[in-house]
């Protein structure tokens, strides 16, 4: 029955066109459970909120005044066993989605490794004004607004913010998880297929808002290798000083690799918060779109 | 009057529920308004509580509770507070008996107490201000600062609405209308009381002693 | 130190044509009516009628009015965004620049929910409940005038923002950092901080009012089990603000410090937590939700009930579900942030509360289901409102649900998909029920009916657009769009949003209906009068009174001994038994006062003087907010004596209307 459910509603959606990009299109486990919970969540509702929807319809239809066949019931203001009925049909199905919703919360849960043979890519993000800077603690390499990942690998995720809270996001990889400054949070995610998927950050957070996506190639694990070579032969070093310079609100900006990466260096944007951006740096870039 | 019960014939049950018993006479309906008005106010205190229980360990390097606060002066600033709601309670009694002499006299008292119990405040602050603890310098400082402060502003306020009450009483007399806003004076000068007990509890005793 | 703080001649935005235009407009409109209202001697009328009533049945209809015009500025922004939207893909920019986009996002939201839903809600229930209580007005009704022209004064500085400054760009929940001074220097967020702050106040007071009303004040008889749902209803909301709105004063109170004197409490540095103002806010934000919809649901509920011609089915399960949602909805503020990185525990006993809350609303419809089941539904403008409520909500109710899973949250959070969550239960819930109350108790306020034609046309408008507007971004929301986007790279988000943009204007031509059947309603009232006081069969006690009803609503207070008193008494009239014998008496009702309008002026300029920094003139605001409270503590009469000859030659010229 649920797999009726879900294969009805995956021909809807993909009808839709909502198939090729997005939730309803996982690369990854995680995404792929979650598109799973959703879609078998949706189907046990709907078969209790389709036929009230017709029963209100037909209800109101049938008993409409002019109908002259229906009988009238002006006492019938109570009944015992309806109102068991009427609490119970509620109940067991929130007993049923939420028996869902507890164990994926557990299963889920964003910090919690993927069990995998593969040892797992870290990388530590800084969400800036207006951009996203990757690092790759592992391998002394850091990107802004790129992210390539090996295929097959489980990517632990150190995330944090360098001011104003932001939303890591990769619809096609998995749930997101906000970045907040002098905090960390943690997300695993993994990519089954070679491909590249959006990102994006999902919480407002200033005018170069829109523009705060990036893309997430991942690559065959021997591919991976070669690209960490080949970035650390070209770019500039990220330190304290280019970090300085990185923080400096900007938008729209196109993606660029950095060679090397000081040491601790995302320790050391966690302890000392943010380095802070005078206010007329920001309300400069403002009036500068202005005139455009 | 604002809900004066016309005449109606119908004999009134003397075991009716209290719930059947149709409009509530104004003074009742003043004193139950008063207290919803004070839970709303312990609401936002207990926001104010919770930021603080979050902030308490947000010190950034500066100065922590212990280093800052003055158990000597925080228990004579709750003896005043304490002592002038046992005033305001006579004062209270005094109304009921409408005897305004007594009356001017508890609140005189009272007021003095209150005043009392800001000064000291007052001089905490300063105290802690010179030294260099500003709400400015930390999460826990500001939040303390709020906390406290808020308090003593709802004390300010009670010290106003004092004086301009004894006014109402010297002009307008113990009518109705002057005696419930007395009523509501004193549960406001006691739920002031009340705050400040949780208050000192959980800013200075636990603060110092964990 | 400048006399005029931050203000300056820059802060009117003469470069800026949209907003100038907007500010034209609104300055024209507002002008016009101000200038037609003097030329035509009205405003002595007005002033003391109405300005300075203290009559819940007044105020609670200036609270519609203003609920009403600001669904059109809440609505103008909602057109600015779905025309930017859809317009802005691929490498497109649209017409509106993010600096103000984002202040139109954030001021949709602001107004949609302080400015049209809370005063729609308030304002209905101030009509309604002490009518149907059996009363004469609520417990403190000077306090109740105060309410009402301070959220008119909060409202006055938001659209003063329009104008003088910005308003803020941070959304409508305004989280820190964002809106820490660092990152919002200018007086966007601080317009919106005092705006909310000061129609705050006026919304606990209405809580305390009504709370104090429902619990004390009722006419006698009528024990607790034998009020209307509305009341009940009432009750709850009335309740819940007590019980949150100072959450939200406390917590907009230590952003204002952290802007204004440089505290901590949710600052970047020094150990702020801007953790802290999430949870804090939403404390007061979920349960905010269920103060706007448990008087809908109260309304839905009375018009099942009348336009069914039996009683609500499942009386005290329906005060049950009412009092379990009280309760429950200040269990579940953790479910807007599932994915701001709390523990699997945290997140799972949330996501079960979050759950549990859809129970007593799935009872709801079901009774209201087997409400009309058995009975001769007609088919009249509030009965479409309801039925149209009822098979949408529970769809947005079922995605409701959806995002209470954590793990579907984590997928969906922030995005269009959440958008039209929010939408597809607070219209079909609030709107709609707004809207059906509104057609429902309009003949009470004036004494004639609303023309029965454009009210379905409005409806059926409002009910197509609304989803074709609202449907196609669950779309967008699962394709991965986020909100809150000025523009955006991925066309294959456009054809979806073209069609949402044609459903905004769907959903105005339904405005465009009610606006004309408004207009035709009052031409033809006569036509339309209302001459029993009892136009649709009703079973609650504001029916037995004329249309409009008196200033006193009762000459003698009804004695209730069931549930649906005036149905009773109804059916003892069609029985031939006497109607209760009238001694008349005075009655004193209070005294109208100028107290709230002039309060609520001294609030704007002590709001705006603190917005720009112009510390004497806040200081003289609140020293004239201070004289005023005392000209009202020393007045010399408090209340008016209305003749008892007075009363009962209404009630001799209006024998239809008052013939129980």
């Amino acid at each position: 029955m649920q797999h009726v459910a879900l294969a009805v509603l995956l021909i809807g959606a993909a009808a839709l066109g909502g198939c090729s990009e997005g939730v309803l299109d996982p690369k990854g486990p995680i995404a792929a459970a979650e598109r799973l919970i959703m879609l078998n969540s949706t189907g046990i509702m709907l078969a209790i909120v389709i036929p009230t929807i017709l029963a209100t319809l037909g209800v109101a239809w049938w008993f409409r005044s002019s109908n002259k066949r229906a009988h009238y019931l002006p006492d019938f203001d109570y009944s015992g066993r309806l109102e068991l009925l009427v609490w119970s049909i509620p109940i067991m199905t929130i007993l049923l989605v939420g028996g869902v919703a507890w164990l994926s919360s557990y299963d889920l849960d964003p910090p919690k490794a993927i069990a995998s043979a593969e040892k797992p890519v870290r990388v530590q993000v800084v969400a800036l004004d207006w951009k996203w800077l990757f690092i790759y603690p592992d391998e002394g390499i850091a990107t802004v607004n790129q992210l390539t990942v090996p295929v097959g690998a489980p990517i632990s995720f150190e995330l944090t913010s360098s001011g104003v809270m932001n939303s890591f996001f990769v619809p096609q990889l998995g749930g997101q998880i906000y970045t907040m400054s002098g905090m960390v949070t943690r997300l695993y995610l993994r990519a089954d297929h070679a491909g590249t998927y959006r990102g994006m950050s999902a919480n407002y957070s200033g005018a170069g808002f829109s523009d705060m996506y990036f893309n997430v190639d991942a690559i065959p694990p021997e591919r991976f290798e070669q690209w960490v070579a080949a970035t650390r032969t070209s770019g500039s070093v990220l330190d304290a000083q280019s970090y300085a310079e990185l923080v400096k609100p900007s938008q729209a900006v196109a993606p660029f690799t950095y060679r090397a990466v000081a040491p601790n260096l995302f320790n050391g944007i966690l302890s000392t918060g943010m380095q802070p951006v005078h206010p007329s740096q920001r309300t400069h870039l403002e009036s500068q779109r202005a005139e455009k | 009057m604002n809900v004066a019960v016309a005449v109606y014939d119908v004999k009134q049950d003397a075991f009716a529920p209290a719930s059947e018993a149709g409009p509530a006479p104004k003074r009742v309906v003043v004193g139950f308004g008063f207290w919803v008005f004070l839970l709303s106010d312990i609401v936002m205190f207990s926001a104010l509580f919770a930021a603080y229980a979050v902030l308490v360990h947000a010190t950034a390097g500066g100065p922590a509770g212990p280093q800052l606060f003055n158990q000597v002066s925080v228990a004579i600033q709750t003896a005043c507070l304490l002592a002038s709601s046992y005033t305001c309670g006579l004062m209270s009694l005094s109304v009921n008996s409408r005897r305004r002499t007594a009356t001017y006299g508890f609140a005189l008292v009272t007021f003095v107490l209150g005043a009392a119990f800001l000064a000291l405040e007052i001089r905490e602050f300063a105290g802690m201000i010179a030294r260099g603890a500003t709400p400015q310098t930390s999460a826990f400082l500001s939040a303390f600062f709020t906390l406290v402060g808020c308090h003593g502003l709802h004390v300010t306020a009670g010290l106003i609405w004092l004086a301009v009450m004894m006014a109402q009483v010297a002009i307008k007399g113990f009518r109705p209308t002057v005696d419930r806003r007395l009523l509501c004076f004193a549960l406001f000068w006691h739920a002031l009381d009340i705050i400040w007990v949780w208050l000192f509890t959980a800013v200075y005793l636990m603060g110092v002693h964990p | 130190m400048n006399l005029f703080g931050k203000l300056s001649w820059d802060a009117i935005p003469f470069d800026q044509p949209i907003v100038m235009g907007a500010s034209g407009g609104m300055i024209l409109g507002i002008v016009s009516v101000l200038g037609w209202v003097t030329l035509k001697g009205y405003v002595p009328y007005l002033w003391r009628e109405w300005l300075t009533s203290v009559d819940h049945k007044r105020i609670g209809v200036m609270y519609i009015v203003l609920g009403l015009l600001m669904l059109l500025r809440g609505f103008s922004d909602a057109i600015m965004m779905r025309a930017q939207q859809a317009v802005a893909a691929g490498g497109a920019q649209g017409y509106l620049p993010p600096e103000h986009f984002d202040q139109i996002f954030s001021a949709h939201g602001t107004i949609m929910i302080f400015f049209v839903a809370m005063p729609l809600v308030i304002g209905l229930m101030n009509l309604a409940v002490p009518l149907q209580l059996g009363i004469r007005d609520v417990a403190f009704p000077t306090l109740n005038a105060v309410s009402l022209w301070l959220t008119a004064s909060g409202i006055l500085l938001t659209n003063v923002s329009l104008v003088v400054g910005e308003f803020a760009r941070t959304g409508w929940v305004a989280y820190p950092p964002l809106s820490e001074l660092q990152f919002s220097p200018g007086v966007g967020v601080d317009y919106y901080l005092w705006s909310l702050q000061i129609s705050g106040v006026g919304t606990l007071l209405t809580g305390i009012n009504f709370v104090t009303t429902i619990l004390k004040i009722r006419a006698p008889g009528m024990s607790y089990m034998r009020m209307p749902v509305f009341c009940w209803t009432a009750l709850a909301a009335n309740l819940m603000i007590v019980a949150v709105f100072p959450i939200l004063t406390a917590t907009f109170a230590m952003l204002l410090l952290d802007r204004y004197l440089g505290f901590h409490f949710f600052s970047v540095d020094a150990g702020g937590n801007a953790m802290m103002y999430v949870n804090l806010f939403w404390m007061w934000g979920h349960p905010e939700v269920y103060i706007l919809v448990l008087p809908a649901f109260g309304i839905f509920s009375e018009v099942s009930a009348t336009f069914s011609g039996k009683p609500l089915f499942g009386y005290r399960s329906m005060v049950a579900a009412t009092m379990v949602i009280c309760v429950l909805s200040l269990m579940v503020w953790l479910h807007h942030f599932f994915t701001m990185g709390a523990s699997a525990n945290v997140n799972a006993v949330f996501g079960m509360t979050s759950m549990i809350i859809g129970v007593p609303t799935g009872v709801k419809i079901f009774n209201w289901l087997f409400t009309m089941y058995g009975g001769r539904v007609r088919f009249a403008v509030p009965v479409l409102w309801t039925i149209g409520f009822m098979v949408t909500f529970v769809l947005g109710g079922l995605t409701g649900v959806l995002l209470a899973v954590p793990a579907v949250d984590w997928q969906v959070h922030n995005s269009a998909f959440l958008v039209a969550h929010f939408h597809h239960v607070i219209i079909p819930g609030v709107i709609f029920g707004v809207f059906a109350g509104y057609i429902y108790w309009f003949p009470k306020a004036f004494g004639f009916t609303l023309d029965e034609r454009w009210g379905r046309r409005a409806f059926w408008c409002w009910f197509i657009g609304f989803h074709l507007a609202f449907m196609p971004l669950y779309v967008t929301g699962l394709m991965g769009m986020t909100r809150r986007l000025q523009h955006y790279d991925v066309v294959s988000w456009q054809p979806w949003l073209l069609v949402a943009a044609a459903g905004v204007a769907v959903i105005f031509a339904g405005i465009a209906c009610q606006v004309v059947q408004l207009v035709v309603s009052i031409r033809a009232r006569e036509e339309l009068r209302d001459v029993t006081g009892d136009p649709w069969n009703g079973r609650t006690l504001e029916w037995s009174t004329a249309s409009p009803a008196p200033a006193w609503n009762y000459a003698v207070l009804p004695r209730v001994t069931g549930l649906d008193a005036f149905w009773a008494q109804k059916a003892r009239a069609k029985q031939g038994q006497p109607a209760q014998a009238r001694k008349y008496a005075p009655i004193e009702v209070p005294k109208n006062t100028p107290t709230g309008f002039v309060n609520a002026f001294f609030a704007v300029v002590i709001g705006f003087a603190l917005i720009w920094h112009i510390w004497w003139m806040a200081a003289l605001g609140a020293f004239g907010a201070f004289v005023t409270f005392l000209a009202f503590a020393f007045r010399q009469q408090e209340e008016v004596e209305i003749p008892a000859e007075t009363i009962a030659q209404f009630d001799r010229a209006h024998p239809a209307e008052v013939a129980l």
